[in-house]
C-alpha cells in the first residue's frame, strides 16, 4: 500500500482528462457537451479517490503518508517525491471538492471555446494538488509556478471587460516574488544539498542566510495570500475573472500563501520566522482592519468580496505566527473555511451576474421578493463569513483570536475589531441587495435558482454548518502534524539559544 | 426531558423554515400553510415550556442538578467545548421561563401576525430565537454560552428587519448586530482572558480554580492588571451591550422597528436579560473582583435613571416601553454589583412577564388602531378596548411597584440590598433607584393616560375600526398578568428570602464579605416604604400633569427646551456615535481604497512601474532611429570606449 502511487494519481488523474478532452473532435455542440461531461466525471472521479485518501489517513501519525518516490536528477539529489501529512491532506480535499463545483457553476455560463477552459481547469487541478502534494522543493516550485499559466488564461480569455490588465497584474505580482523564491531555492540545495522537503525540515540553516531565505520566500508568499500592502492584484482579478475563476482563485490559489509559510517559512526557518513576527502581526492587522474599512465603501460585490479575503487571510497570518496550537489550527481552519464560504460567496454573486449581467451592489434591491431561495443560501455564507458562532467561520477564526491572544493580547485586540467590521459590511451588503423593495425593471422578472444551482451550493452548505457544529473530523486530522510541527521548532529554537548562550 | 426542552424549538422552526418554500412555489394555499406553520411552532414551543416544567421540578424541587454532555465541539489543545445542557436552579429557571412566555408569544402572534405575507417565516424566526436562547442558558461552558449569545442576536436581527421593504427596519437591525457585536467584542477577550488565565472554557474547572487565582496578575495590553478583575469588566462588556446598558443601549429602542411580538419576547423579556444572566451565572468569578462589581453597580444604576428620563418624554408607545426595559436591566445589574444576584434574577423573571405583557399589551392597542403607535394620536381608549386596559393596568401596576405585583417585591428587594451594601456604590445606586423608580411609575401613568384616557386625539376613521383583540391575542395575555400579579408574592421566599440557600444551591455564589441581600432584610423602615412612597408620587404627578392640566406638560416642556430637547433627542447618543464612528468609517474605507489602493500603492507600484517601462522603453525606441549615420556614430563611439579601456586596463 504504501507505495502505491495513489497520490501521484490522484494528481494526474486530471491531466488524463484534460487529455481526453482534447482529443474530442466534430461538431461543435457535440464537442461542448462532451468536454463539460469528460471534466465533470473526471474531477469527481478524483474527488472520490481523494475521499478515500482522506478515510485511509493515520491521524495517529505526524509523518508523511502515501510517499510515492520516483528518482528523477539523482546525480543532483533532486528527485519526484509525494506524501501528505495532516496540514496538506485538508487542502487536497478542499482542491477536489472545488473543482467539480467550479466546473457545474461554468455549465452554462462559459459558452465560448468550452474545450480550452475545460482543459484549463483540469490542468489547473493537477497543478494545485501536486503543489500540495509535493515533497521535493523543485516539484513544488514547478507546481507553485505552473498554477500561474491555466490561471492566467483563465482570467485573460474568459474574463471580463478589463481582462488584459487584471491577467497581467495578477501574472507580473505573482511571478516577481517567484523569481526571488527561486533564488532562496537555490541557495537552499547548495546549503543543504539536497531539495527532499523532509531533509530540508532536519536540515538546520544558519541564522544569517535563514534571514535572507525568509525573506524570499515571504515576498513569494505575501502576493499569494495576499498580505497588506501587496494585495492589490487581487481585488482586479476577481472582478475580471469569470465566476468560478474566482471561485478557484479565492478557495485554493489563495491558500497557497498561507500553506507555503506553514510548510517552509515556519518550520525550516524557525528563527528568522520569530524575528519577523512583529512585521507579519503588523501586516496583519493592516491587513484585517485596512481591507475591512475598505470593503465597506465597496459598490462592486465581487470587489468586496475580494477585500474581505484579504482580511480573513490576516487571520490566518496571525494564527500561524503566534506558534501555539490554537493559532496554527485555527490558521488552517480559517483557510479551510474561507475555502468554503468564499467560493459560495462567488458563486452566489454568480448567480445573479448570470441573469443581470452586472456586479453593482446599486444595480440590485429587494431580491428578496422574488429569489427566497436564493436569500437563504446568501444569508447562511453571509453568516459564515461573519464568524457567526455555528458556521465554519467562528471555529477558525475563535481559535486563532485564542492563539494570537496568548502571544499578544494587543494584535488579539486589534485583530478582533475585524469581527465588528466584517459584520459591518457584509450586512450592509447583505440589505442592499437583498432587502428593500424591489423597484428595478431589470429585476422584475429575476428567477430564482434553479436545480442545478442548488445542487452545486448544497454541498457547501452541508460544510459550512458540519464544520462549524462538529468541527472535530477536521481539526482531528490536523493535531498531530500541528504539535510535532510546534514541538519542531520549539526545540530548534532552544538548540540555537542554548548556542547562543554557550557562545557568550 | 431537558432535551425535549431544548431542540422542540428548534425543530419547530426547521419545519416551519421548510413551509416558508412550500408557500413560495404554490400560492393557491397559503392560509392552510400558514396555520401548519402556527400549529408546528406554538405545539411545539408548549410542549417544550411542559418539558422545562418538568425539568424545574425535577433539578429544583427534585434537587438534582446535572449536566448532560452531548458531543465534543472544538478540541485544540488545551481547548476543549463540549455541547452540554447544564441543569441547576439558575438554569432550569431560565429554562421555564423562556419556554413560558416563548409559548405564550408564539400563540399571541396567532393573532398579531394574521394578516401578514410572510407568517411561516415569522414563526420561524421566533421558535430559532428560542432555541438559541435555550442554548445560551444551558450552556456549562463560555463558549456555548456565546454561541447562543451571537445567535440570539442573529434572530434579532432577522426579526427586527423583518418587514425588510422598510428601510428603517433595515437600519435597525444592522445597528442591533453590529452595536451588539462591539460588546461582543468584549465579551470575546473576556473568554480569551479567563482561558489564558484558567485554562479552560468550562464553568466548573473556572469557578474550582478561581479562589487559587484571587490575587494572580495579568499582563493585558502592557498593562498589569488583577487577574479576575480584568476578565470581569471583559465579560461585563458583552453584557452591556446585549443587555442595552449605557453607551451600547442605542439599538434597543430602534429594534422596536420589528413586530410588537418581538418587541415583547426578545427585547424585553428574554434576550436582554441575557447579560443579566451571564454576570449571574459568573458569579463565582464576579466575587472575587470589587472593582468589577463597583463597575457594574455604577453602570447599571446610571442606566437606570437614564433610560427612565429619556421614557418620560417619548411619544411612541413602544419606545416608552423600550426604554422602561433598558431602565429595568440597569436595576437587574446593579442588584447583582451589590452581590443580590438572586434578587437580580427574581426581578428578571418578573420582569419578563409584565414587560411582556405590556408590550403585547401595547401590540393590541396598535392592533386596535391600525397600526398608529403615537400616544398623541390616541387618548379615551379605555371604553372601546377595555380588556386590554385592565390588562396594561395590572403590567403599569408591577412595573411601578405597587404592592402586590410582582414589581414591588422585586424592585424593593433590590433597592434595599444596594442601600444595604453600605457601599460608596452602593448609596449611588440606591438614591439613582429611587429617582428612577418615581420616573417609572410617572412614565408608566403617562403612557397610560395618554393612552387609554382623556379626550380621543385619533381621526374619525380610525376610531370607528378599533376592536377589541381577537382571543388568540388575549388569552395569552391573562397567562403573563397571573405571572405579573402573583410572581413576586410567590417567588419572593424561595428567591430573597429564607428558603433561598435551598433554592439556589450551588448555582450562585456570593461570599461572606458581600452580605448585601442578607442585610436587606434589616434596613430601616423608611428605605422599605420609600419606593412605594415615590412611585405612588410618581402617579400622582402623572394624573395631575396630565389627567389635570392637559397642556401643562407642553408649557413645562417649552420653558425648558433644551432640557426637554436633549431628552427627546435621547441624550443624542446616536448623533455622537454616527459622528466619530460610523462616517469616519466609511469615510476612511473611501479614503484608503481610492487614496491608499488606487492612488499609493497602484501608482507607484505596479502602473507605476509600468508606466515607467513603458517610458523608457518610448526613450529607447527613439534611440532606432533607421539612418545608418546614427548607428555607425553609435558603434564607432563603443569601439573607442572599448579600446580605450582595454588599452587602460591592461596598461594599468
Amino acid at each position: 500500500m504504501a507505495q502505491f502511487p495513489i497520490l501521484t494519481i490522484l494528481t494526474f488523474l486530471p491531466l488524463v482528462g484534460a487529455v481526453f478532452i482534447l482529443i474530442i473532435f466534430g461538431d461543435e455542440d457535440v464537442v461542448k457537451r462532451n468536454a463539460r461531461y469528460v471534466a465533470l466525471w473526471t474531477s469527481l472521479a478524483n474527488f472520490a479517490l481523494s475521499l478515500f485518501v482522506w478515510f485511509h489517513f493515520d491521524t495517529t501519525t505526524a509523518d508523511f503518508q502515501f510517499v510515492h518516490t520516483l528518482t528523477w536528477m539523482p546525480d543532483f539529489n533532486i528527485g519526484y517525491k509525494m506524501g501528505i501529512d495532516g496540514i496538506s491532506m485538508l487542502f487536497v480535499m478542499l482542491t477536489t471538492l472545488l473543482t467539480p463545483i467550479c466546473i457545474l457553476a461554468s455549465w452554462e455560463n462559459i459558452d465560448d471555446r468550452v474545450k480550452e477552459y475545460m482543459i484549463s481547469f483540469l490542468v489547473l487541478e493537477t497543478f494545485m494538488i501536486g503543489m500540495f502534494c509535493a515533497l521535493d522543493l523543485v516539484v513544488f516550485y514547478i507546481f507553485f509556478e505552473a498554477v500561474l499559466i491555466p490561471m492566467f488564461l483563465i482570467i485573460g480569455i474568459w474574463g471580463g471587460p478589463r481582462r488584459v490588465y487584471a491577467s497581467f497584474k495578477f501574472f507580473l505580482y505573482t511571478l516577481a516574488g517567484s523569481v526571488l523564491m527561486l533564488l532562496a531555492i537555490m541557495a537552499m540545495y547548495f546549503d543543504a544539498g539536497t531539495t527532499d522537503i523532509q531533509g530540508l525540515m532536519v536540515h538546520r540553516f544558519p541564522a544569517e542566510l535563514q534571514t535572507w531565505l525568509w525573506l524570499a520566500f515571504f515576498a513569494s508568499f505575501a502576493v499569494k495570500i495576499p498580505m497588506w500592502p501587496v494585495h492589490t492584484w487581487l481585488p482586479d482579478a476577481h472582478v475580471e475573472a469569470p465566476t468560478a475563476g474566482s471561485v478557484i482563485l479565492a478557495a485554493v490559489l489563495l491558500k497557497f500563501g498561507g500553506y507555503g509559510l506553514l510548510r517552509f517559512s515556519l518550520p525550516m526557518f524557525p528563527e528568522a520566522s520569530v524575528m519577523f513576527t512583529p512585521l507579519i502581526y503588523t501586516l496583519s492587522i493592516i491587513a484585517v482592519i485596512y481591507t475591512s474599512l475598505v470593503a465597506l465603501a465597496q459598490e462592486d460585490m465581487k470587489k468586496l468580496i475580494a477585500y474581505s479575503s484579504v482580511a480573513h487571510m490576516g487571520f490566518v497570518t496571525i494564527g500561524a505566527f503566534t506558534l501555539t496550537v490554537q493559532g496554527i489550527e485555527g490558521a488552517i481552519f480559517v483557510m479551510l473555511a474561507h475555502g468554503v464560504i468564499s467560493a459560495a460567496l462567488f458563486l452566489i454573486v454568480g448567480v445573479v451576474y448570470d441573469r443581470i449581467h452586472s456586479r453593482e451592489i446599486a444595480a440590485y434591491g429587494g431580491l428578496v421578493h422574488r429569489m427566497p431561495g436564493y436569500s437563504l443560501i446568501f444569508m447562511i455564507f453571509m453568516l459564515g463569513s461573519v464568524g457567526l458562532p455555528g458556521t465554519a467561520g467562528f471555529v477558525g477564526e475563535f481559535l486563532v483570536l485564542v492563539g494570537a491572544f496568548k502571544a499578544n493580547t494587543w494584535v488579539a485586540a486589534l485583530a478582533a475589531t475585524g469581527l465588528i467590521l466584517g459584520a459591518a459590511y457584509m450586512l450592509y451588503l447583505y440589505r442592499r441587495v437583498i432587502f428593500g423593495s424591489l423597484t428595478k425593471d431589470s429585476l422584475a422578472a429575476i428567477k430564482d435558482m434553479s436545480l442545478r444551482e442548488v445542487a452545486i451550493f448544497a454541498p457547501l452548505i452541508v460544510l459550512v454548518i458540519l464544520m462549524g457544529v462538529y468541527p472535530a473530523p477536521f481539526l482531528d486530522i490536523m493535531h498531530v502534524s500541528v504539535a510535532n510541527m510546534i514541538t519542531n521548532i520549539e526545540s530548534a529554537l532552544n538548540a540555537s539559544a542554548a548556542i547562543s548562550v554557550a557562545g557568550n | 426531558m431537558e432535551l425535549f426542552a431544548v431542540f422542540l424549538p428548534l425543530f419547530g422552526a426547521f419545519c416551519a423554515g421548510l413551509l416558508v418554500f412550500v408557500r413560495s412555489s404554490k400560492t393557491s394555499t397559503p392560509n392552510r400553510i400558514d396555520t401548519a406553520a402556527q400549529w408546528v411552532t406554538s405545539g411545539a414551543m408548549i410542549l417544550a415550556a411542559v418539558a422545562a416544567g418538568v425539568v424545574f421540578w425535577d433539578v429544583v424541587l427534585g434537587n438534582n442538578p446535572r449536566t448532560v454532555e452531548l458531543f465534543t465541539w472544538i478540541d485544540s489543545g488545551a481547548m476543549e467545548v463540549s455541547w452540554a445542557i447544564k441543569l441547576d436552579t439558575l438554569s432550569s429557571v431560565m429554562l421555564f421561563m423562556v419556554t413560558t412566555v416563548a409559548a405564550v408569544i408564539h400563540v399571541y402572534s396567532i393573532g398579531y401576525m394574521h394578516h401578514d405575507h410572510s407568517v411561516p417565516r415569522f414563526m420561524s424566526y421566533l421558535s430559532l430565537f428560542t432555541f438559541f436562547m435555550l442554548m445560551l442558558v444551558s450552556a456549562d461552558n463560555l463558549v456555548q454560552l456565546f454561541f447562543g449569545w451571537e445567535g440570539v442576536g442573529l434572530c434579532s436581527y432577522l426579526l427586527i428587519g423583518f418587514w425588510y421593504d422598510r428601510p428603517a427596519a433595515n437600519a435597525a437591525a444592522i445597528k442591533a448586530f453590529v452595536v451588539n457585536r462591539v460588546g461582543d467584542f468584549g465579551f470575546a477577550l473576556g473568554i480569551f482572558t479567563i482561558f489564558v488565565l484558567f485554562q479552560s472554557v468550562n464553568y466548573d474547572t473556572i469557578f474550582a480554580a478561581v479562589p487559587g487565582k484571587a490575587d494572580a496578575t495579568m499582563v493585558v495590553f502592557g498593562t498589569e492588571f488583577h487577574a479576575i478583575t480584568i476578565c470581569a469588566v471583559l465579560l461585563f462588556i458583552g453584557a452591556m451591550g446585549k443587555s442595552a446598558q449605557l453607551g451600547l443601549h442605542t439599538w434597543l429602542p430602534d429594534a422596536m422597528e420589528g413586530p410588537t411580538p418581538v418587541s415583547a419576547l426578545i427585547h424585553a423579556a428574554t434576550m436582554v436579560t441575557a447579560g443579566v444572566f451571564m454576570v449571574v451565572r459568573m458569579s463565582p468569578l464576579f466575587e472575587y473582583s470589587d472593582t468589577a462589581l463597583t463597575l457594574v453597580t455604577v453602570v447599571g444604576a446610571s442606566t437606570a435613571i437614564f433610560a427612565a428620563t429619556v421614557a418620560c418624554v417619548q411619544n411612541d408607545i413602544k419606545r416608552v416601553i423600550a426604554y422602561s426595559t433598558c431602565s429595568q436591566l440597569g436595576y437587574m445589574f446593579f442588584a447583582a454589583g451589590v452581590s443580590a444576584y438572586s434578587a437580580g434574577i427574581f426581578h428578571l423573571v418578573g420582569h419578563a412577564f409584565f414587560k411582556a405583557l405590556l408590550f403585547l399589551g401595547a401590540g393590541s392597542v396598535i392592533h386596535a388602531m391600525s397600526d398608529e403607535q403615537d400616544m398623541r394620536k390616541m387618548g379615551g381608549l379605555w371604553k372601546l378596548i377595555p380588556v386590554t386596559y385592565a390588562l396594561m393596568l395590572i403590567g403599569s401596576l408591577a412595573l411601578a411597584g405597587i404592592w402586590p405585583f410582582a414589581g414591588y417585591y422585586s424592585k424593593d428587594v433590590i433597592l434595599e440590598a444596594a442601600f444595604a451594601a453600605n457601599t460608596l456604590a452602593g448609596g449611588y445606586a440606591f438614591w439613582l433607584g429611587i429617582a428612577a423608580a418615581f420616573l417609572t411609575a410617572f412614565y408608566s401613568w403617562r403612557l397610560l393616560i395618554m393612552t387609554f384616557h382623556g379626550t380621543s386625539r385619533a381621526d374619525s376613521s380610525v376610531l370607528s375600526q378599533v376592536h377589541e383583540s381577537p382571543k388568540v391575542m388575549i388569552l395569552p395575555l391573562f397567562v403573563l398578568a397571573t405571572g405579573a400579579m402573583y410572581m413576586g408574592y410567590l417567588g419572593f421566599e424561595s428567591f430573597v428570602g429564607h428558603d433561598a440557600e435551598h433554592f439556589w444551591g450551588q448555582a450562585i455564589l456570593v461570599l461572606p464579605s458581600h452580605p448585601a441581600l442578607e442585610a436587606a432584610h434589616h434596613v430601616p423602615l423608611w428605605v422599605k416604604y420609600l419606593p412605594l412612597a415615590v412611585g405612588g408620587a410618581g402617579i400622582a404627578l402623572a394624573y395631575v400633569l396630565y389627567m389635570g392640566m392637559p397642556s401643562l406638560p407642553g408649557v413645562i416642556a417649552g420653558r425648558v427646551q433644551g432640557l426637554y430637547q436633549f431628552l427627546l433627542n435621547k441624550w443624542y447618543f446616536d448623533e455622537l456615535y454616527d459622528l466619530i464612528f460610523v462616517r469616519p468609517a466609511f469615510m476612511l474605507g473611501r479614503g484608503f481604497w481610492k487614496g491608499g489602493d488606487g492612488a499609493l500603492i497602484d501608482g507607484v507600484g505596479p502602473d507605476g512601474i509600468s508606466a515607467a517601462v513603458k517610458y523608457l522603453a518610448k526613450r529607447a525606441g527613439a534611440i532606432q532611429s533607421g539612418y545608418l549615420y546614427h548607428y555607425a556614430l553609435a558603434m564607432l563611439t563603443g569601439l573607442v570606449v572599448l579600446v580605450t579601456w582595454y588599452l587602460f586596463g591592461h596598461g594599468g
